[in-house]
């Protein structure tokens, strides 16, 4: 397995009135090429925190404030990863929606009401493909007639060629503005929205042509939110994260959105970082799964082995609390609620409600065990002589 | 088995208003005919998703609305005649002691608890509305119910917002029971909950109605929950009920498409099981205009040219379980042919 | 745990919230003060007419204005009216100004709206329609229009004030009931058989009132300004009336002294005009401090 994305002890903390709120507490994991990773927990455990610390998009008042986030975009060079923590926001700009796309819960929020839904899934790829799109103009402009009627002609066709060589070109930034002369770029746009209305149709989303038209309130629900992945499929990422992508959807709905990002995960992208607090998604389509609880990362896993021989006594009581398809006797309950992280409980933060808590577990944070078979779990069940016993 | 409830053609159409003059130009039928039995000390699944209409008739048969047509007859407990309690005024309800009886818990316990009324004010509102006592007895039935609930004296003086999600549930829950009811509509109660707190309040509700003898219409979206709490269940679409069954029946034995996509499409929180999914096509048509003959053929892989122009009834099949499909004999083999499930 | 009363707690948190803004300590300092001085109004400055107190004495009819002297701290204003006074006994006027016209539109506005709201239907047609008419009158020439028909006096003003302003609150309050009247809790409260007015005291006001209380304290600032504005054109309390919009109305023609010495008069706009303006600020402050507190996108959780 390759890594595609690492973090290391991230730790993001909220500067609020009522106090500092530690929604990270060194969370450690890694989502490898190719896989589909899905990190669950309760509302308020830190799993959406932690993908926008990854991301760097984390706002007011919160900060990340330790560790960090090393990506791999090559799966070959293992050795070269880049520490996104350290980058600049003019390249995490260019990353968001490149390299990693996002989509969230509500279509809504991401979706603007005024723009036609063509304008916005060819907005992404005039931000993030203006060189490849100019090099496609280029070609096209070629095929056509192989000398350009002067002075139009050789001025459009200049400018395309010095897109496809560098984009972000001043001079093509400067020209792309003025008006009139801006209308250059007519070819680049239609372009854009030619491969928009061909990013649409590849959604299952029948007439992608009459759709591009139209505008976000003539959808529904199910509908936008496929909108909102064929725009953050534009670029073709490697990395996908989805943050509750299919909670708000309807049950019909959402099986057809999860159809679909598996049938995606076969074809387009790479990886997929699913966020969600339903465990019957995270078994239906992720192949590992980590579980979070109060800003802490307690067992990473296969699906199989997660859902078959969970480790930690979090995971454990979280799938004995879930209704099954099957379902004999009573559910069983966790007792207690999750804990206000502005004070957190000392120790492991689960131990006021572990059934199994000891000692130790009141006084130190556990380690991460590795137990074999890519299995790890944070737990002193798991561990023979805690570390830090005779410090304390 | 006694009925309790008994919904006959109920409908609730909400007038769409358009023009100068603000005349009614369509309607959106949200509930179009519902036909439906409610039996004593049962626990009937309502379920179907969003816009099917499945709140709106929980908020009809207690009345937080007046249906625009058809009839609520409730049998009562204590043995009175029974009355049509869909076109009776808000006064009449409250004068013949119909209020206290039927209550229901909200969906989000963060909304429906006023946030600026104590734990004590909140559970006490409906004891004052509905008997006369005093304080001191008002306050040892108070904390009766909290301790039913699971909370302590120690929640008595505090604010909603001084608990978690689930405490707050269990407060919403006290004072849908304060009053003595017989019959629950409870609306998405666990939905805006965690995993880990869902069960517990689960739990309780089903201890509670073991204890109360109360009567519940769960109303969800939440497939495995509804079948881990219900009896028996009634599959909304579109302003319609499309089946009714018992649980275990519906969950093995499903005779309408609808259902045998909504089954599949649950996701099962088992990686052992991964069966094939039956996959509707495009979305919940409008309710300001909704399809003629059956109400599902624009979204059916079964559909015949007879469901487009004939709406199906509501038909018994076979003892309690009612379908209203056309195709309801074949529907089984149906669905295997093509989904292999 | 504290074993404070909940109400008690809840009270300290606000307050603690409210100030923790340090424009809400400039505020409420500003405020105590002018309590202070309308309170002791008749000790700072000792009545000379004790029938009638708010009316200014003065020594001498001419129109210069004297400089402060030791006999009158502040100086005199046109009139030899002394200005020491004038201030003194104008923070109860401008007091009476401002809750008048706030209590009073304030009650009829929340009223009025919160039936509106709740009930909706023709009846909110019908009476926003009617609050519409209000709308399209311009406060100042409705208020004119008022006094010139009942007559001048600083009564007729603050009346005419309270049947313009009540629009204000009638709008505001309206719009935060019909967003609560659909709220759970609400539903919650009819489906065990509360009445409409109980629900709309106990769960729909205390939900709805803070931007109100908001208003309110901007408006007692800008009711003053409003009614020194209609004494200044003349329509509002009669000459020799302790009321800073008065005073400034006496400064009149002083306000830019000799062509040689353009600042000689100073004393006589500025005193009264810097009381109009620390009032006025005083509201404002506690006004802003009031939102930041109540601002639901702030309050905890």
């Amino acid at each position: 397995m390759t890594p595609l994305i690492r973090t290391e002890n991230l730790v993001t903390n909220f500067y609020t009135y009522e106090g500092v709120v530690r929604a990270l507490n060194g969370v450690s994991l890694v989502v490898d090429h190719g896989t589909t990773f899905g990190l669950v927990g309760e509302s308020g455990c830190g799993k959406s925190v932690a993908v926008r610390s990854m991301m760097r998009i984390i706002q007011e008042p919160g900060r990340v404030e330790g560790g960090r986030v090393v990506a791999f975009f090559d799966p070959r060079d293992k050795r070269r990863g880049i520490d996104l923590l350290q980058q600049s926001e003019a390249y995490m700009e260019h990353l968001r929606g490149d390299q990693i796309s996002m989509i969230f819960q509500e279509p809504n929020a991401a979706l603007n009401p005024i723009m036609s839904i063509g304008d916005q899934v060819a907005e992404s790829f005039l931000f993030h493909k203006k060189k490849e799109m100019a090099a496609a103009v280029l070609a096209a402009m070629d095929r056509e007639n192989g000398r350009p009627p002067w002075p139009l002609g050789a001025f459009q066709r200049a400018l395309y060629a010095r897109t496809a060589v560098s984009p972000r070109d001043p001079l093509v930034a400067l020209t792309g503005r003025l008006p009139l002369v801006r209308r250059w770029q007519m070819r680049l746009r239609r372009e854009a929205l030619r491969r928009s209305v061909e990013i649409i149709g590849k959604l299952g989303i029948p007439n992608p042509e009459a759709v591009a038209r139209l505008y976000p309130h003539n959808l529904s629900g199910g509908m936008k939110q496929r909108i909102v992945i064929a725009i953050a499929l534009a670029c073709s990422p490697l990395l996908l994260i989805a943050d509750e992508a299919t909670s708000n959807l309807d049950v019909t709905i959402q099986a057809q959105i999860l159809d679909l990002l598996r049938h995606l995960k076969e074809t387009e992208i790479a990886s997929i970082l699913l966020i969600t607090h339903d465990l019957g998604v995270v078994a239906e389509t992720c192949d590992r799964v980590g579980v979070m609880y109060a800003g802490n990362l307690c067992e990473v896993a296969n699906v199989t082995d997660l859902f078959n021989a969970p480790r930690h006594p979090y995971t454990r009581a979280l799938l004995e609390a879930v209704p099954r398809l099957h379902q004999d006797g009573p559910l069983r309950s966790i007792e207690g609620a999750v804990p206000n992280l502005v004070n957190p409980p000392a120790g492991c933060r689960f131990h006021p409600r572990c059934p199994e808590a000891r000692a130790i577990c009141r006084k130190h944070f556990p380690e991460t065990v590795h137990l074999g078979g890519d299995h790890s779990v944070a737990c002193y069940l798991y561990t023979d002589r805690p570390r830090g016993e005779g410090a304390a | 088995m006694s009925t309790l409830l008994q919904l006959r053609g109920l409908q609730k159409h909400y007038p769409v208003r358009g023009g100068v003059f603000r005349h009614q130009v369509a309607s959106v039928k949200a509930l179009d005919g519902i036909d439906l039995d409610i039996h004593r000390g049962e626990c009937l699944g309502l379920v179907g998703e969003s816009g099917c209409g499945k709140t709106t008739t929980g908020k009809a048969i207690i009345r937080l609305h007046r249906p625009t047509g058809g009839k609520i007859i409730y049998h009562r407990g204590n043995g009175g005649a029974p009355v049509d309690i869909a076109g009776l005024p808000a006064s009449a309800l409250k004068r013949e002691r119909i209020r206290g009886r039927l209550q229901m818990v909200f969906q989000d316990p963060t909304t429906s608890l006023n946030p600026r009324m104590l734990v004590k004010n909140i559970i006490a509102e409906p004891l004052r509305e509905q008997s006369s006592m005093g304080s001191r007895e008002l306050e040892t039935r108070i904390l009766e119910l909290l301790s039913m609930v699971g909370l302590t004296k120690d929640h008595y003086l505090r604010y909603p917002h001084e608990f978690s999600g689930g405490q707050r549930q269990r407060i919403a829950v006290a004072r849908a029971i304060a009053t003595h009811p017989e019959f629950l509509v409870l609306d998405e109660p666990t939905s805006a909950l965690d995993v880990s707190v869902q069960a517990q309040i689960l739990n309780l509700l089903h201890t509670l109605r073991e204890k109360l003898e109360l009567t519940y219409l769960f109303v969800t979206h939440h497939l495995l929950v509804v079948k881990y709490i219900s009896n028996r269940l009634a599959v909304m679409y579109l302003g319609k009920v499309v089946e009714i069954a018992s649980t275990a029946v519906l969950f093995n034995r499903a005779r309408h498409p609808y259902t045998h996509a909504l089954l599949s499409g649950i996701p099962i929180p088992d990686t052992g099981r991964r069966s094939r999914r039956i996959l509707l096509q495009g979305d919940v048509p409008s309710p300001l205009n909704p399809p003629t003959g059956c109400r599902f053929h624009t979204r059916c892989p079964f559909v015949i040219d007879r469901c487009r122009a004939e709406e199906p009834v509501l038909k018994t099949f076979s003892d309690g379980h009612r379908v209203a499909c056309h195709r309801r004999d074949e529907m089984e083999r149906l669905v295997r042919d093509r989904f292999g499930r | 745990m504290d074993n404070t009363h909940p109400r008690l707690r809840e009270l300290k948190y606000t307050l603690y919230r409210i100030f923790r803004n340090p424009s809400a300590i400039i505020g409420f300092t500003l405020l105590v003060f002018f309590i202070g001085v309308a309170v002791l109004a008749p000790v700072l400055a000792p009545p000379k007419y004790a029938h009638n107190p708010y009316q200014m004495p003065h020594k001498g009819f001419s129109p210069t204005p004297k400089p402060p002297s030791e006999k009158a701290i502040f100086g005199t204003t046109s009139g030899q009216y002394d200005i020491y006074y004038g201030v003194v006994w104008g923070t109860r006027t401008a007091f009476k100004i401002g809750l008048f016209v706030v209590v009073i539109s304030g009650l009829f506005g929340v009223g009025l709206g919160a039936v509106s709201g709740y009930y909706g239907g023709w009846l909110d047609e019908a009476l926003m329609r009617v609050t519409d008419i209000m709308w399209a009158i311009p406060t100042l020439v409705l208020a004119m229009a008022i006094v010139v028909a009942f007559g001048r006096g600083l009564d007729k003003v603050m009346i005419a004030l309270a049947l313009i302003q009540w629009r204000w609150y009638v709008r505001v309050i309206r719009s935060e009931i019909l967003t609560l009247r659909d709220q759970d809790f609400v539903q919650a409260a009819r489906v065990m058989g509360v009445s409409d007015f109980k629900i709309i005291r106990r769960h729909i006001l205390p939900n709805a009132i803070y931007p109100v209380l908001i208003m309110a304290s901007m408006d007692m600032g800008s009711m003053v300004i409003t009614a020194s504005f209609m004494s200044f054109v003349g329509l509002g309390s009669p000459k020799g009336y302790a009321d800073w919009g008065q005073m400034v109305a006496l400064a009149r023609n002083y306000i830019v002294g000799p062509p040689d010495d353009p600042l000689r008069f100073w004393y006589t706009i500025a005193i009264p005009g810097a009381c109009i303006i620390l009032f006025v600020l005083a509201w404002n402050l506690i006004g802003d401090a009031l939102r930041d507190a109540f601002d639901p996108k702030l309050r905890r959780r």
